[in-house]
This record gives C-alpha cells, sequence and structure tokens, in this order.
C-alpha cells in the first residue's frame, strides 16, 4: 500500500503520453494560411465556380476533368454562369493560380496534402522553365 | 368544445400547407432560375472519323534525313525523353529496318531500295489491339473513332501490353524522363510522363480534338496520309484505292490502321 505515490505518478506520466497528440498540436497548430491571389485571379474576379464550391470540391472537379479529357475526348468546361474553359491543370487552373507556391502548395502544406501531379503535370507553365520543376 | 377541435384542424391544416410549400418553393425557384448545371463540350473544330488510320508512303523517302524532322516534331511535342540506352529508350514514332518491320516478307532477293530504306514504324493503332485486352486496370482503352489510348492516370506499369503488342510500340520508363528532357523543347501544353509507366504514341488525340492533324503528318511533307478509313469519299481511302498497301504482321489479326506503300 505504499506505492499510492508511484501509481499515481505513473499514471500522470501515462496521461501525459497519452495526450500527446492533444497538447502538442495545442501549440503547433497555426490558423489557416492566408492565400495570395495574382493580379491576373484578382483581375478575373471569380474562379471557374464559386468560391465556396472550389475551396471544397476542387480535387473533385479536377478528376472529372482529366476523366472528360482523357477518356472522353471532351476539352471544354462550361460553368455555371455559361463561361467557357479549356480543361488543363496546367493551362487553366495555374493560369490564374500562377503563383502555386502561395496558393495551391500553401495550403496543402498546411492541410498535409501532397498530390502527385506535378510528377507528370508542368507546375510553371509560364516561365521560360527547364521542364525539371 | 366541438367549435375549438374544428377550428384547431384548420389552423393545423393550413400551417401544414404553408410548411410544405415553404420546404417546396426554393426547390422550384432553383429548378427553374438563372442558376444552370455546369456542362462539358466539345471544341467545335474538332476533327472527327468513324475509323482513323494512316498510310505512309515509304516512296516519298529516301534516307534517315527524311524521317529525322517527322520523329522530331513528334518527340517535341509530347516530350519525350531522348535516352541512348537502348533498353531505357522511349519510343513513339521511330525508324526500322524492313527485315524488322515486316519480318514474314523479308524475301531472299530483297529489292535493293527496300532493304536499305528506313521505315517509320509507330502504334498500329489496332482494331483488335491486344494491349487493351491485357491492361488490368482499363489504362489502355479504344475509342469509338478507333484510336488505342492510354489514361496515364491509371497505369500501374505492370507492363503487360508490352507483352501483348507484337509491335514493340509502347515503351516503359525506367527512368524519370525528366532529367532527359531537353528544356529547349519542353512543351508546357502537353504532360510528361513518370518513372514506372508505360508510354505509346497517342494518334495526337490533343491535337484532334482542337483541329490539327497529327505532328507527324504535318511534318512528313505529304509522306503521310492521315483520315477516316470509314469514309469512302476520304482521300486516304483513295490513296489506298489506287496503290497496293501492306501492313505490319497482318496474319496476327490485330487490324493495323497503318498502311504501308512500298
Ligand atoms: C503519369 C503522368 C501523369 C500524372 C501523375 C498525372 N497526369 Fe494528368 N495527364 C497526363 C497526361 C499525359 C494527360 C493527357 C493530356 C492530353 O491528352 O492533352 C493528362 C491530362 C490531364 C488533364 C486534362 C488535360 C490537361 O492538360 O490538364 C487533367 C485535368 C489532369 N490530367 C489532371 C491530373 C491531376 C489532378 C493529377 C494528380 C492527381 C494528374 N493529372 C496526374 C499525365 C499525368
Ligand atoms: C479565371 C481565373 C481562374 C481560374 C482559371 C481558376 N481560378 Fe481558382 N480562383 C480564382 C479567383 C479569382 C479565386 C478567388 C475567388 C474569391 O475569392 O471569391 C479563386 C479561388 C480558388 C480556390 C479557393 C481558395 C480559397 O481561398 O479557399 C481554389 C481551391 C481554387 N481557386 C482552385 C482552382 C483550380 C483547381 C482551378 C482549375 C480547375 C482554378 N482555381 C482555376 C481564379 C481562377
Ligand atoms: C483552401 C485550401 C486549398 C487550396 C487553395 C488548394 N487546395 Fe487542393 N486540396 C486541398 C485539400 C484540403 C485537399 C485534400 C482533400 C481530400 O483529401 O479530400 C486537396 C486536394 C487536392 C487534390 C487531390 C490530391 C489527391 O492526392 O487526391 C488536387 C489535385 C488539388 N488539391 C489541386 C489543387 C490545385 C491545382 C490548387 C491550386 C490551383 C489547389 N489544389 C488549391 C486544399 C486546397
Amino acid at each position: 500500500m505504499n506505492d499510492k505515490s508511484k501509481i499515481i505518478a505513473g499514471l500522470v506520466i501515462f496521461f501525459i503520453i497519452f495526450a500527446f497528440p492533444i497538447w502538442y498540436n495545442m501549440f503547433k497548430s497555426k490558423p489557416a494560411p492566408e492565400l495570395t491571389l495574382t493580379e491576373k485571379a484578382k483581375a478575373a474576379k471569380e474562379c471557374v465556380r464559386s468560391k465556396e464550391y472550389m475551396t471544397k470540391n476542387h480535387m473533385q472537379l479536377l478528376d472529372v476533368w482529366r476523366d472528360k479529357v482523357v477518356r472522353h475526348d471532351t476539352r471544354v468546361y462550361v460553368n455555371t454562369e455559361g463561361k467557357e474553359f479549356k480543361m488543363s491543370l496546367s493551362n487553366t487552373c495555374l493560369d490564374c493560380h500562377s503563383n502555386k507556391a502561395e496558393f495551391c502548395d500553401k495550403c496543402h502544406d498546411y492541410a498535409s496534402v501532397q498530390p502527385y501531379c506535378w510528377d507528370c503535370h508542368i507546375d510553371n507553365p509560364k516561365e521560360k522553365n527547364d521542364g525539371k520543376q | 368544445m366541438e367549435n375549438s377541435k374544428r377550428i384547431f384542424l384548420k389552423i393545423a391544416g393550413v400551417s401544414a400547407l404553408g410548411l410544405g410549400t415553404g420546404i417546396l418553393t426554393p426547390n422550384v425557384f432553383a429548378s427553374s432560375g438563372q442558376k444552370k448545371e455546369a456542362g462539358f463540350k466539345k471544341d467545335s473544330n474538332a476533327l472527327t472519323a468513324k475509323r482513323w488510320g494512316m498510310v505512309i508512303d515509304t516512296r516519298k523517302i529516301e534516307s534517315s534525313d527524311d524521317l529525322e524532322p517527322i520523329i522530331n516534331a513528334c518527340n517535341k511535342i509530347h516530350n519525350i525523353p531522348e535516352i541512348k540506352n537502348h533498353k531505357h529508350e522511349i519510343k513513339w514514332i521511330w525508324e526500322e529496318e524492313f527485315k524488322h518491320a515486316f519480318p514474314s516478307k523479308g524475301n531472299k532477293y530483297l529489292n535493293e531500295r527496300i532493304k536499305d530504306l528506313p521505315f517509320l514504324v509507330l502504334c498500329n493503332q489496332c482494331e483488335n489491339a491486344p494491349c487493351v485486352k491485357a491492361c488490368p486496370t482499363k489504362a489502355t482503352f479504344q475509342r469509338d473513332d478507333g484510336i488505342v489510348l492510354m489514361d496515364f492516370h491509371r497505369c500501374i506499369g505492370c507492363r503487360f501490353c508490352m507483352a501483348a503488342c507484337p509491335y514493340g510500340s509502347r515503351s516503359f520508363n525506367f527512368k524519370d524522363p525528366k532529367e532527359h528532357i531537353k528544356p529547349e523543347t519542353y512543351n508546357p501544353e502537353f504532360p510528361r510522363r513518370t518513372k514506372g509507366v508505360v508510354e505509346k504514341c497517342n494518334f495526337c488525340a490533343e491535337r484532334l480534338a482542337v483541329g490539327k492533324k497529327p505532328a507527324c503528318v504535318e511534318a512528313s511533307d505529304g509522306a503521310i496520309i492521315f483520315g477516316d478509313l470509314e469514309d469512302s469519299e476520304s482521300e486516304i481511302r483513295e490513296v489506298l484505292n489506287s496503290n497496293y498497301t501492306i501492313r505490319r504482321k497482318q496474319a496476327l489479326g490485330t487490324g493495323p490502321s497503318i498502311f504501308y506503300i512500298i
């Protein structure tokens, strides 16, 4: 019965370790990053769809786009406003969002997502590039 | 008593109706309102056919110098890496000797010109493509217009298609192609590929979609005729009609769409 203090100390240590994810993130977690828009995007005002839709669904949209282009030979997207876009990751999305590092990457880093698209799709289509990025 | 029950039922009925329409109204407006569904369409200039095919007129070709611009046009437009090592090479369109392109036609006393002539070979866009059947993920598929296409997003690099293809038209990326694409010629309009996927000629699907003929046809100075094999009025049918042509390994029954005038 003299082990009471040891047991309590053990329990305390156990709970500290057990709750590690909670307190670790308490100091680590950052607010959602501020995204910068390029001049071109600012001038366009609107994304392909509404901002809410894009924030939530851009991955699904891109998935539909690539299926349409590659498998269904259809390359033009008409959005809800009737505006037309060429369905291309590098040449449409990154035409407006040419600041990939401050836009896509910033949010993806925050959300711990690592799209592998850039293995093949060029991420700086506008610059005189070396094809390596 | 009787009266208040009646009133209660009336009020309840009216409110239920109101609630009902309240729930219904936004939907009614949404479906008939200005906000439309997003949709898709094809480019109005897109070239279409029932079955695309090619005739390569070898009489217009004298040496490798004639083939170089054709091959380069394709390589450049599709960001094909330049890898010298034969085992790791990536080929969409390339040159081959007659005896390798047409092994069953290697006559003993073969005509001098044919024996030394470089032949242009590429994916045959087969009617009964064995690669389509071999692919376990449907990454390789056949379009309605006959083009045998690859969806690089689905390729798992199993290479069954390479084993199935009797023409060696497919290449596997053993190395990261990024390192072997010349920066000066990089085409940002077309994605490159990555280590671990197979690739082959796509009959320039991305160009047909915007109304352009394949790059090799454009660069061939008339040596390659491209068109709809099912259209009896087309130029390609006229050429096929007035010339004797052969196809590669026809006896295998794959039904190649590339014809050669010898
Ligand atoms: C193995 C290489 C590869 C990878 C990885 C890859 N793609 Fe592609 N993608 C291609 C090729 C090749 C095309 C065909 C382009 C054409 O026909 O114009 C294409 C076409 C597309 C298209 C339509 C045309 C265009 O120019 O964008 C979209 C959209 C697309 N891919 C999205 C994606 C997304 C999103 C990812 C990541 C989740 C991805 N791709 C990963 C190779 C790749
Ligand atoms: C015509 C230029 C243009 C094109 C093309 C475009 N965007 Fe946008 N995008 C914008 C603008 C402008 C905003 C900001 C909208 C706002 O704040 O209301 C935006 C916002 C977004 C957001 C939301 C950001 C946030 O703050 O949550 C995402 C995600 C996004 N875009 C992804 C894409 C993708 C993916 C594509 C390609 C399918 C694309 N965009 C194509 C202009 C464009
Ligand atoms: C507001 C934050 C935000 C912005 C801005 C943003 N993304 Fe994303 N993206 C996400 C999140 C979160 C996911 C993961 C969603 C999931 O896993 O369900 C994601 C997923 C994706 C995926 C799918 C990845 C996969 O592996 O399946 C693609 C492709 C993608 N984003 C492309 C883009 C592109 C291109 C841009 C810039 C034009 C962009 N995103 C901008 C938050 C963002």
